[in-house]
């Protein structure tokens, strides 16, 4: 008999509910009544097709073409494509990508952490010994901290987000608390500050403050509920959240304490801020806080008068964002956005605000302010306390120009 | 107080944050402070892994080079990224005092950072070469010849004699012409943009 709840048509054109009905008459229910369908009207529909069966692996549908964008040869780089995204995580395959060496293929099996210099027990970890510590997942972005120089330097109104900011990204990192490896190999209470290298085949290197070991820095295994990526460092990274995307070493595989910094190339020839009066500033490892709008914005366009829900991502890495606010006039009048949960530290932050076009051209910005009471600053103000020559640690705020055709460019503010 | 000696003051007061505070730090009260997982280092597992070479010279092996010998390996080696005499590219510029006066790389665009108006440590030249050059053959470079490229980069860049050694005796004690330069982040949240 037939189980199917709704009609459904067979190739002579009668319903299967015809069918049952005359079934159902033949064993003595002719109370059904449903013989009296009519044989004659408009073309019946086709089926509906069976879906696809069930597969080992899920892959995206095939419209969405979700794409990084991959910059230059010798310094391996992609940007996240973050006008396509929703939320604040990034999907692990979008992540955005900085190497100064290469992606390197790192045997699970072989990899270790060595952990030596100021401390009682130098030790050698490998995956699964640093699994069986006690397992901390965090929400953190990062950020290359040269992401956004084309929003400083080299201003080109055909910029998507991606393009502007694409070299920041959120997951969500599972791994062991370094305060907990602290413990574990018994820190010299002199040590304070430590190498961390990385298993690249330039051994990548930065020497860090230990406090930030005892605050909240990790060894992350884990991306987003798998074992990280091998461009996020494979089998396993350092994580400092809220920190230059740079000292966060992939393929960590050494840990030298010491007590004092050791001076390596990507703490002095680069990852340094030369700074108007003549100096220049080293070891600036936070991220200050900033915020893009993600939409409307280039290539997309408004494409009628009515309402748009802007939004974009806002984040600081000394904490929480505590507000960002929407101007559509350039920054002359400021209105506060909605943060969309969840808010937190160190972390991208969605936020939106309902904007009503009403076809006049507009010049939208978004302004965050994080628990500190930092404010992002104007290109014009970042300019003036970091000159022109600055490579890093572009946060100033991003403008979008909607204009009255509703096309939208990457624009200067003001 | 010179500008070096704050620097480094300011490093040891940044770095210096007592870790008391954190004992407690996400411990459950079953977490033992000590969980016996890992293994002890030889050794020879710190010999074989530790490269680090600091700016008082630590960690710099025995062996030595000329600026001589350094400019036939650096012609052999080197020259097909950074150019016949470290200037001409493709890839980074080595090599360029200028300007000579002042550091005013925040203000001027057009110049171009190298190790000689830019880096603060002459050891971390070693450091960078011996870790992650020739950037398609990084670890094939034997410490002589290291030696001698870091001399002949130190040479061309007019910071040592051509008749001097570079050993890990002389390294350290050459002087940059940037390393008063540098200071430390004195960004800390709060309303004030710097
Ligand atoms: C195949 C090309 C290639 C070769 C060969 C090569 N390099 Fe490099 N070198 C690079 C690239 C690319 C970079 C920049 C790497 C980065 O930024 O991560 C670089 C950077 C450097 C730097 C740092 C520059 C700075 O200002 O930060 C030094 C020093 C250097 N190379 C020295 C050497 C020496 C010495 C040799 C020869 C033993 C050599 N290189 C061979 C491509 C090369």
């Amino acid at each position: 008999m037939n189980d199917q709840p709704h009609e459904r048509r067979e190739p002579d054109g009668l319903t299967r509910r015809r069918l049952v009905a005359g079934t159902a008459a033949a064993i003595g229910l002719a109370m059904l009544r449903r013989s009296a369908f009519p044989q004659t009207g408009p073309a019946p529909p086709p089926s509906r097709p069976l879906g696809g069966t069930a597969t080992v692996l899920g892959a995206r549908a095939p419209q969405e073409k979700l794409q990084r964008i991959v910059f230059g040869t010798m310094h391996g780089m992609s940007l996240t494509p973050l006008q396509d995204l929703h939320g604040i995580i990034t999907p692990s395959d979008l992540h955005y990508e900085r190497h100064h060496a290469g992606v390197p293929a790192i045997d699970p099996h072989e990899y270790k952490l060595l952990i030596h210099g100021m401390v009682d027990r130098p030790t050698v970890f490998d995956l699964e010994a640093l699994k069986r510590f006690p397992a901390v997942s965090r929400f953190h972005f990062l950020e290359c901290s040269g992401n956004g120089s084309s929003g400083y330097t080299d201003v080109r109104p055909d910029q998507s987000p991606q393009v502007v900011d694409g070299l920041t990204s959120t997951s969500e990192w599972t791994g062991v608390s370094l305060s907990t490896l602290l413990r574990e190999v018994g820190v010299h209470p002199r040590a304070t500050w430590f190498l961390a290298e990385g298993g690249d085949a330039a051994l990548m290197a930065r020497s860090i403050p230990i406090a930030k070991a005892w605050d909240d820095a990790m060894i992350a295994y884990g991306q987003n509920g798998e074992a990280l990526r091998p461009e996020q460092g494979y089998p396993a990274r350092l994580l400092l959240p809220g920190w230059e995307g740079n000292t966060n070493v992939k393929w960590i595989r050494r840990l030298e304490f010491a007590d004092r910094p050791f001076m390596t190339r990507d703490e002095t020839s680069k990852y340094t801020d030369p700074l108007p009066n003549g100096t220049a500033r080293m070891f600036s490892f936070v991220m200050d806080a900033k915020s893009i709008i993600t939409s409307p914005a280039y290539p997309a366009a408004v494409t009628g008068h009515g309402w748009w829900d802007v939004t974009g991502l806002a984040w600081s890495g000394r904490g929480r964002i505590s507000r960002v606010d929407v101007s559509t006039d350039g920054g002359t009048r400021w209105s506060p956005a909605v943060l969309e949960q969840p808010v937190l530290p160190k972390c991208h932050t969605r936020f939106t605000f309902p904007w009503k076009w009403d076809g006049a051209e507009a010049l939208l910005m978004s302004r965050a302010t994080d628990e500190t009471g930092y404010v992002q600053p104007t290109l014009a103000e970042l300019r003036r306390v970091r000159g022109l020559g600055t490579n890093y640690h572009f946060n100033n705020m991003r403008a979008w120009r909607v204009r009255r055709d509703g096309s939208v460019l990457f624009g200067l503010e003001g | 107080m010179t500008r070096g000696a704050i620097c480094k003051s300011v490093l040891v007061a940044v770095a210096a944050i007592t870790p008391m505070h954190v004992r407690q730090h996400g411990m459950s009260s079953r977490a033992p402070v000590h969980y016996g997982l890992g293994r002890p280092a030889t050794a020879a597992d710190i010999q074989a892994w530790d490269v680090t070479v600091m700016p008082d010279g630590r960690g710099l092996p025995s062996g030595s080079g000329t600026p001589a010998q350094g400019a036939a390996i650096f012609a052999q080696r080197c020259a097909r990224c950074h150019g016949p005499t470290g200037v001409e590219g493709p890839f980074d510029r080595l090599v360029g005092r200028e300007p000579r006066q002042g550091f005013p790389f925040g203000r001027d665009t057009s110049l171009v950072r190298t190790i000689g108006n830019y880096w603060p440590y002459s050891t971390t030249v070693y450091d960078y070469i011996d870790r992650a050059m020739p950037y398609d053959a990084p670890g094939s470079l034997t410490p002589n010849e290291i030696y001698s490229l870091v001399a002949f980069l130190l040479w061309k860049n007019e910071i040592i004699a051509d008749t001097a050694t570079m050993d890990a005796r002389t390294l350290p004690r050459v002087r940059m012409p940037a390393r008063d330069r540098f200071v430390v982040d004195n960004r800390r949240g709060g309303p004030e943009v710097r």
